[in-house]
């Protein structure tokens, strides 16, 4: 079952540049070696921290766009737990709330579309019927 | 507690900006002439719906700020005049964001 994942993870501030390109370079291919297909990954940046993770106050942040199984993510998981200088990370499936989203943007595309007269016929009735 | 209410009220800042795109519909709502209500009320209205913002991300966090009280609590929908289905989407943006170290649970 392929599904879409994003995978967040924040590498601790201490480590330079080079070092965190070989890093997501070798996530990728952990990833890719699982079976999944890296659609898109980001570095975010350096960001301050809200709360204090493992005692660093600034992390930098990277994203993955992934889509593959939950086997994949699983074998990505865990190795995001063991590798030592990713100090958070997060999964969130995206695929349902993207599926959503084009159903809105349809709805909302389709009803643009029909006269505007119509639409601004609705409107004016709200107020009428609050005074 | 009772600064926290303080904060919690002066917070929703979001509320000014979705107004003036619905002059008309201002004086309705509660205040008016219902009742012993004297003061002047405008009706709230759901930033998600006036400014049609599908996509709630907890990657979004200028956006989600809006809703989180200083000390990091989420700001109930009676302050900020969000709609039901849209808050309970932020929630859940909003404790994502958290875990991820980009709002913080509790500030100080």
């Amino acid at each position: 079952m392929q599904r879409v994942y994003e995978v967040m993870f924040i590498v601790r501030p201490d480590l330079i540049e080079e070092e965190l390109d070989k890093l997501v370079t070798a996530l990728q291919n952990t990833a890719t070696g699982a079976g999944a297909t890296v659609k898109n990954a980001e570095k975010m940046g350096r960001r301050r921290l809200a709360y204090d993770v493992k005692k660093f106050q600034e992390g930098q942040y990277v994203l993955f766009t992934l889509e593959s199984d939950g086997k994949a993510i699983h074998e990505l998981e865990r190795r995001l737990r063991v590798t030592e200088p990713v100090i958070k990370f997060i999964t969130v499936r995206t695929d349902e709330d993207q599926q959503r989203l084009e159903k809105v943007r349809k709805l909302r595309a389709s009803r643009a579309k029909r006269p505007p007269v119509e639409a601004g016929a609705a409107e004016s009735e709200t107020p009428a019927v609050n005074a | 507690m009772a600064d926290e209410a303080n904060q919690e009220v002066s917070t929703p800042a979001p509320r000014p900006q979705g107004r003036p795109d619905r002059p008309d519909r201002g004086p309705g709502g509660p205040g008016g002439r219902d009742g012993g209500r004297k003061f002047f009320r405008r009706k709230k209205v759901c930033k998600f719906c006036v400014e049609k913002i599908d996509d709630i991300n907890y990657k979004d966090v200028r956006l989600l700020g809006q809703f989180v009280a200083e000390r990091g609590k989420i700001v109930p929908r009676r302050l900020t005049g969000v709609c039901t289905p849209h808050q309970r989407r932020l929630t859940a943006a909003i404790k994502r964001a958290r875990n991820i170290a980009l709002l913080p649970f509790a500030a100080r």
